[in-house]
C-alpha cells in the first residue's frame, strides 16, 4: 500500500516536472489565434463567431442546424445506452484503459446540461473541459469537436436545449491506475491537443473545404479511422490510414487514397451510396461502421455526402502493404478453405467471388479482406451480420453465422482462402488469431 | 460512349446476379441456429421460432435490439434493423407450419416431472404463481396475438430463459409478468417446469389459439403486441 502510494507520488512529481517543462516550452494547453473567417464551414448559416456569446431565443433554423450536426456528429452513439432514452447517457465505452460512459446530454438541472450556459457548452467542445473547470478525457472526441465554429457550437446547445430533460444520473467512469490519475490527462492535452476551429484551405472548392470540416469536425472519422499510440492518441502522420479498434477489435480501413486498401480506385458515386446506404458495389458495412450509418451518415444531406467523399478521394495514398510471401502450408490451407467456400459460401459470394451486390458483397477486390488485420473478414465469418437497416436499404439480406459449424481451423482455412483467391493477396490466418475474435466482444 | 456501353453490360451483369427478392431469402442467416425455416429441433439450446405467435416474435426481436433481453448474438444481428423490418421477420416465421418432431423423455425422474406438471396446470395459489395454461393456453400452445406455446422446445432453453427473468437479464415490456412469476420459483421449480413442458408431445394442432376473453391473472405489458401497421 505504502509501496503504491510511494510510485504514485513519483509518477505523479514526474507528470508535473513534464508539464512544467511543456509549459515553459510554451506548447500546453496553448492560447489559440484563429482569425475570425477562417472558420466558415460553409454551411448555409455558418457564421464566424468567436468568444463568448449567449444563446437567445433560438430560431427554429438554429435548432434545425444543431440537430443536423447532432446526427452528423453521431452524438446519440455514445450518449445514449441501447434501447435508453436518447441522449440520456449511460452506455458503456471499452477502451484500453478502462471503461467510461457516455454522460447525461439533455437538459436536466440535476443531471444533464440544464444549469449549463452556451459558453459552458462551447469550453467543453472547444477546450475539452467540463463545467466546472475539469479536464475531459478524449474518449469524448473534442479533439475533433474543436474544429468547429462556435456557431455550429451554440447551434448544437440550441437543439440539446430542446431535449425532454431526462433524470438519469452520470455514471463515473471506471478507469485504471494510471489512467485515472488528471496529472497525465493534462499531459496527454499538452502533447496531443490544440485547440481551433477549422481552417478554410484557400486553395480548394468550397465542396472540398466543407468534406474536410465534416470529416475532421464534427463527423470525427480519425476516432477510428486513424490508428493510435499506446497512449491513445492518433498517429498523425498516419492519418485516416486505419487502425484496429482498441478491445472492440474491428479494423477501420484506410479512407485514404492507397490502391487496394484505401478509397483509391473507388468512385465518390460508391462511397456515396455506402454512406448513404450502408451497401455499394464494392462492399457492405459491418460492425461499429453499420452503426454510424444507421444513426448519423444515412440521414445527411447527399451533398454533404458527396462533399465528405470529394474530400477522402483527395487524400494522398500511403504505401501499400507488401505482397505476402506464403510458406509451404499455403497450398494445404487453400484447397481446405476452397472446400469450404465451394459447401457454404459460393451460392450467394459465387464462385468468382463477384458476389450480388449490394445484396451480397463481392469478394474479390473487397479492401476489408486484404487488410493487414484479418479482424473484419474472421469477425463476419463467425458472427454473419446484416447490412443496417436505412432508408435507401430497409430490408437488407444477412450472412449466417458460421460460429456454430466452423472450427478454428476452418474459420482460419476459409478466410485465408478467401484472402487469396480472384487475386486478392493478403497473408495467411491462424487458429490463434480466430479464437481471439471468437472471444472478442459483439456490441 | 464506349464507357456507356460498359456501365450498361456492368448493370446488366449486376441485374442478373440478384438474389431472390424474398423474405425467406433476407433471413437465411437465421437458418444456422434456429434451423430451416425457424424450425429449430428440442435438442440443444436454440428455440424453434417457427409458427409462434408473431407478436411474440416481433416483441423478442425489439427486446434483444434494444437490451431487454440479452443475447450477444442476436443483439449484434438486428442492432441496426428498423421497426418494420423486425416486424416482417417476425411475420415470416409465424407463418410457418411445420411439423414437430417427437417430444424427448429427457432423464428427469417421475417426482420432477409430476412437480413440473402440478406447475404448469394449476400453479401453486399459496405462492402466487398462476398456471403456465392460464396465460398461454390450455393446451400451452400459445395465445394471439403475443403469448407464445411453451412445447416443442428444448428444455435447457426452457430453464435458461426461466432463469434469465428471475436474474434480471430477461425483461419484457412493463408490467413485466413473467419477471413476477419466475422470482417466486425457485430452482426446483423452474428445473421442473422446464423437464414437463420438454417432455410433452406437441397436440395435432400446434397453433396458438384466440385470446379467450377471461382476464390472464397477471397484467403483462407484452398483451397486445405492438406491432406496428
Amino acid at each position: 500500500m505504502r509501496r503504491a502510494a510511494a510510485i504514485a507520488g513519483a509518477l505523479l512529481a514526474l507528470m508535473l516536472a513534464v508539464i512544467g517543462g511543456l509549459l515553459v516550452r510554451g506548447i500546453a494547453e496553448p492560447v489559440e489565434a484563429v482569425p475570425a473567417a477562417a472558420v466558415a464551414a460553409n454551411g448555409p448559416t455558418a457564421v464566424a463567431a468567436n468568444g463568448p456569446t449567449a444563446v437567445a431565443a433560438d430560431g427554429p433554423a438554429v435548432v434545425a442546424r444543431g440537430r443536423y450536426l447532432a446526427l452528423a456528429g453521431n452524438c446519440r452513439a455514445c450518449h445514449t445506452e441501447r434501447g435508453g432514452l436518447a441522449y440520456a447517457g449511460g452506455r458503456a465505452i471499452e477502451t484500453p484503459f478502462g471503461r467510461m460512459y457516455g454522460s447525461n446530454l439533455t437538459p436536466d438541472p440535476t443531471h444533464g446540461l440544464g444549469a449549463w450556459s452556451a459558453d459552458d457548452f462551447w469550453r467543453a467542445l472547444h477546450h475539452g473541459k467540463s463545467r466546472d473547470g475539469r479536464l475531459l478525457y478524449p474518449a469524448f472526441p473534442y479533439p475533433s469537436f474543436t474544429r468547429m465554429p462556435r456557431a455550429d457550437a451554440d447551434a448544437l446547445f440550441a437543439y440539446l436545449r430542446t431535449l425532454e430533460p431526462a433524470a438519469t444520473p452520470n455514471r463515473a467512469h471506471e478507469l485504471r491506475f494510471p489512467y485515472n490519475q488528471p496529472g497525465l490527462l493534462a499531459l496527454w492535452r499538452g502533447l496531443h491537443f490544440r485547440a481551433g476551429t477549422y481552417r478554410w484551405q484557400a486553395d480548394r472548392d468550397a465542396e472540398w473545404n466543407r468534406g474536410a470540416y465534416l470529416v475532421q469536425g464534427p463527423g470525427h472519422c480519425n476516432a477510428c479511422h486513424t490508428r493510435r499510440d499506446a497512449m491513445g492518441a492518433p498517429v498523425l502522420e498516419a492519418d485516416l490510414a486505419g487502425g484496429l479498434i482498441p478491445v472492440q477489435g474491428w479494423y477501420a480501413p484506410p479512407l485514404n487514397g492507397t490502391p487496394g486498401a484505401g478509397l483509391g480506385d473507388w468512385s465518390t458515386a460508391e462511397i456515396v451510396q455506402l454512406l448513404k446506404t450502408g451497401v455499394s458495389a464494392r462492399g457492405s458495412v459491418a460492425g461499429p461502421m453499420a452503426e454510424v450509418v444507421a444513426q448519423s451518415l444515412q440521414h445527411l444531406e447527399a451533398r454533404d455526402l458527396q462533399a465528405v467523399a470529394t474530400y477522402l478521394k483527395s487524400l494522398p495514398p500511403a504505401p501499400a502493404a507488401p505482397a505476402p510471401v506464403h510458406g509451404e502450408e499455403a497450398a494445404r490451407v487453400f484447397a481446405a478453405g476452397a472446400v469450404l467456400y465451394e459447401r457454404h459460401c459460393k451460392e450467394c459470394h459465387g464462385a468468382d467471388g463477384r458476389g450480388m451486390p449490394p445484396a451480397y458483397p463481392p469478394l474479390a477486390g473487397n479492401r476489408s479482406l486484404t487488410q493487414t488485420s484479418p479482424a473484419n473478414p474472421i469477425r463476419i465469418v463467425l458472427n454473419g451480420g446484416f447490412a443496417p437497416g436505412t432508408a435507401g436499404n430497409p430490408r437488407p439480406y444477412g450472412m449466417p453465422p458460421y460460429r456454430p459449424l466452423f472450427s478454428d481451423a476452418e474459420v482460419a482455412a476459409v478466410v485465408s482462402y478467401i484472402r487469396n483467391a480472384w487475386g486478392n493477396q493478403a497473408a495467411l490466418v491462424g487458429t490463434t488469431e480466430v479464437d481471439r475474435f471468437r472471444s472478442a466482444p459483439l456490441e | 460512349m464506349l464507357a456507356g456501353l460498359a456501365a450498361a453490360a456492368a448493370a446488366a451483369a449486376a441485374a442478373s446476379a440478384a438474389p431472390p427478392d424474398t423474405i425467406a431469402q433476407r433471413v437465411l442467416a437465421c437458418v444456422p441456429c434456429h434451423g430451416n425455416e425457424g424450425r429449430a429441433t428440442n435438442e440443444g439450446y436454440y428455440p424453434r421460432i417457427a409458427g409462434k405467435p408473431s407478436g411474440y416474435l416481433y416483441n423478442q426481436l425489439l427486446n434483444f435490439r434494444d437490451g431487454r433481453r440479452r443475447n450477444a448474438a442476436m443483439a449484434y444481428l438486428v442492432a441496426h434493423q428498423t421497426d418494420a423490418y423486425l416486424a416482417e421477420i417476425a411475420a415470416h416465421f409465424a407463418a410457418q407450419r411445420l411439423p414437430y418432431p417427437p417430444s424427448r423423455a429427457g432423464n428427469a425422474g417421475p417426482a420432477e416431472l409430476e412437480r413440473g406438471r402440478q406447475l404448469a396446470e394449476h400453479g401453486d395459489k399459496a405462492r402466487a404463481i398462476p398456471a403456465c395454461a392460464s396465460c398461454h393456453g390450455g393446451a400451452l400452445t400459445g395465445v394471439l396475438p403475443a403469448t407464445p406455446g411453451l412445447l416443442g422446445l428444448p428444455r435447457d432453453y426452457l430453464s435458461a430463459q426461466i432463469g434469465a427473468w428471475k436474474a434480471g437479464s430477461r425483461r419484457a415490456a412493463a408490467p413485466d409478468c413473467m419477471a413476477q412469476i419466475a422470482r417466486a420459483l425457485g430452482p426446483e421449480d423452474i428445473g421442473a417446469v422446464s423437464a414437463w413442458l420438454a417432455s410433452r408431445p406437441v397436440p395435432p394442432n400446434p397453433d396458438a389459439v384466440a385470446a379467450a376473453g377471461s382476464d390472464p391473472p397477471l397484467r403483462c405489458g407484452t398483451v397486445p403486441a405492438t406491432v406496428p401497421r
